[in-house]
């Protein structure tokens, strides 16, 4: 019998009920919500008379309508009533379900996918969903993770299962070693750029080979988030010595004898070595380069060398007609190196890339440097309070500060623009955020998906640039 | 959930490759803490000549004529022709609520993706897959006939063209189940609650460390 995948095994792990159609009843460890996708599901517990099934599998804190700039009356403080209502509600829900909230004002509150991996209420070997398609970051701990809608946060709620069936096995497998300057972003929006959004649609896909076993958890982090912009709703990549560190000592990680029983019991998070998967890509690593995103889609993007397509080459007519829509949205003419867009905004931050090591990563590139004239604002948006706390212990701050950039609290930010943070209609952007779709970070807006460091390159020199030359 | 049985209506073609959730419904609709209401605000961005925030009155703003969805002859469609990977992007089930708000109970693409799909079902939609080659003749017969209906006819998992030509479809036998008889699937769920029960025991025995927090 071949070996079992990752995936197989974790979900083996977790099937209460199977029935005879392929469905399954599967169990949930964890469960995380945020303010904007949770509020129906608490009405709906509230109008059937059901509680959480087990309070303490849930972790809420605010993330998407949280203001970034400096604010002193907590959420009364939100200028917009209707994002103030919205953060008041799970505030409200928290407490009258008992679940651990961290709200505006406390030092852990942040991006869900930031919080989750950084309190240790993520540990490998567990189901973990919440109300959100990036919940994929938490699979580079070894834990089974994916978005889901709202019905599904009550399902989960009121159950602590979901009704599934199993998706299928994909690996993508990069060896080879990374060139300096090219970085886990990188890696994953050429992943992206090769197989197109819906390449891994159906499919739990599992990052394997040297890249991914050489690249810090953070790292993985980056790449497992947008896995859902390749298609699929779980990324994983296997647990490893570095995982255990990782987890190690977090507040809600075990301690003691229970400690080394999860460390026993996460030896064996990896897929076999005879597992077969229903679908391989590979790719070299060494030959990825710097990435910037074009279009409207994440796979509208090339190396920081290419220019930019032209539709009347494209033989398919439906891909065509997606190039002259997203060349009409971004302002861009067919043959245009992608080094000669401007760039008028700057966003660092985002459940992609707003860790401490791609703040480090930034800071490293403008230490010494100021931004362009040319770039209107700039902002840095760390990924929790405290990512933010220790990017200041380490004067990241003041880098940013001095290179003219502004130094913001944690939230989902520029991202998708549900708080104030937004990009004016026909400015370019380069993001280091995960969706460049049309009006994604303000109307109008042009989105470019880049790494930390291309972001920070982009900014000193009011265009794309290899930051290779920088560094 | 409403129950869905059987359907016959006008058919809007929206002609265009991922569709993400962010064109549905954009960011600043998502607000709202309910379900209802999300209709008017269906592809704002694409649907309207202005930028459109939560508190506006959408009956009195400039719409764009040569949008699918604003020409007369597509007024009252109640299934929704798509392209490939329709409902790409996040999570949010405010996308099949706004689509059933303005009055979609069907969804015909090449593909979708999982979690819109998923949402769907949750919500009285029924998405229908069907063959690339098959979408592009509905479009072409849809572009070619004013007024063009389908029927679609879910427990016998059939499409019926106006000329009588049937295309079937596959569909999920659980998810089936479900719409037709508009089931919760928290209620059905819970019929197993022991089971749950059980399993959360023997895990809490085996895997202590998972409960320590």
């Amino acid at each position: 019998m071949a070996g079992k995948t990752l995936y197989d095994k974790l979900w083996d792990d977790h099937v209460v009920r199977q029935e005879e159609d392929g469905t399954a009843l599967i169990y949930i460890d964890r469960q995380l919500l945020h303010e904007v996708t949770s509020p129906q599901a608490f009405e709906g517990l509230r109008l059937a008379g059901r509680k959480p099934w087990r309070i303490e599998a849930n972790l809420a804190t605010c993330d998407h309508n949280v203001p970034t700039t400096e604010l002193k009356g907590g959420v009364e403080s939100i200028e917009d009533p209707v994002s103030r209502i919205q953060v008041q509600t799970l505030n409200m829900n928290a407490k009258e379900f008992g679940i651990t909230e961290f709200g505006m004002g406390d030092p852990r509150q942040g991006i869900v996918h930031v919080v989750g991996p950084e309190e240790g209420k993520t540990l490998p070997g567990t189901t973990l969903v919440c109300g959100d398609s990036h919940t994929a970051t938490h699979g580079a701990l070894g834990a089974l993770a994916h978005g889901i809608g709202t019905s599904e946060v009550e399902h989960v709620l009121a159950t602590q299962c979901l009704i599934q069936k199993k998706m299928k096995n994909m690996l993508i497998k990069v060896d080879g070693q990374l060139k300096p300057g090219v970085t886990p972003k990188d890696v994953i929006l050429a992943i992206i750029g090769k197989i197109g959004t819906a390449g891994g649609t159906g499919y739990a896909m599992e990052f394997g080979g040297q890249v991914f076993r050489d690249m810090s958890v953070e790292g993985r982090m980056t790449v497992c988030n947008m896995a859902i912009e390749g298609g699929a709703r779980v990324g994983l990549v296997g647990v490893d010595e570095k995982t255990v560190e990782y987890v190690k000592g977090r507040p809600f990680a075990p301690k003691g004898e229970l400690w080394d029983q999860a460390v026993e019991a996460w030896k064996d998070l990896h897929s076999d070595d005879d597992a077969v998967f229903d679908k391989v890509i590979e790719m070299d690593g060494a030959e990825i380069q710097p990435q910037v995103s074009w279009g409207t889609s994440p796979e509208m993007v090339l190396d920081v060398d290419g220019i930019v397509p032209d539709p009347d080459k494209e033989a398919d007519s439906v891909k065509a007609t997606s190039i002259r829509n997203a060349l009409n949205y971004m302002g861009l003419q067919p043959g245009t190196p992608i080094k000669d867009i401007p760039v008028e905004y700057v966003f660092i931050g985002s459940c992609t890339n707003s860790r401490i090591e791609d703040l480090r990563a930034a800071a490293e590139v403008l230490k010494g440097r100021k931004k362009s004239d040319k770039v209107e604002l700039a902002i840095a948006v760390p990924g929790s309070g405290l990512v933010k706390q220790q990017a200041e212990a380490e004067g990241l701050d003041k880098i940013f500060i001095e290179a003219g950039f502004e130094w913001r609290n944690p939230g989902c930010s520029m991202c998708l623009a549900m708080n104030a943070d937004r990009l004016p209609s026909g400015k370019h952007c380069a993001s280091t955020s995960n969706r460049n779709f049309e009006g994604r970070q303000g109307a109008g807006g042009r989105t470019h998906l880049v790494s930390p460091e291309m972001a920070a390159a982009a900014a000193v020199a009011g265009h794309f640039v290899d930051v290779r030359d920088m560094l | 959930m409403e129950k869905f049985t059987t359907l016959t209506a006008i058919v809007a073609p929206m002609d265009r490759a991922n569709v993400d959730t962010d064109a549905i419904i954009p960011k600043q609709f998502l607000k709202s803490i309910k379900r209802s209401g999300f209709g008017p605000n269906l592809f704002d961005e694409w649907r309207y000549e202005d930028v459109g925030q939560p508190d506006m009155d959408n009956s009195k703003r400039p719409l764009r004529k040569e949008f699918v969805l604003n020409q007369p002859r597509y007024q009252g469609a109640k299934i929704l022709l798509a392209r490939e990977n329709f409902g790409c992007g996040s999570s949010r089930e405010h996308a099949p609520w706004a689509l059933k708000d303005f009055g979609f109970d069907v969804i015909i693409a090449p593909s979708f993706a999982d979690i819109f799909f998923n949402n769907s079902f949750k919500n009285g939609i029924l998405p229908i897959i069907l063959d690339e080659k098959v979408v592009d003749e509905l479009f072409n017969e849809t572009f070619a006939a004013e007024g063009y209906e389908l029927t679609v006819d879910l427990s016998a998992q059939k499409i019926v063209k106006p000329n009588g030509d049937e295309i079937r479809f596959d569909v999920d036998s659980f998810r089936k189940h479900c719409l037709l008889n508009g089931l919760d699937d928290i209620g059905l769920t819970l019929q197993h609650a022991e089971e749950i029960k059980a399993y959360e025991e023997s895990r809490k025995a085996s895997k202590a460390w998972l409960y320590a927090n």
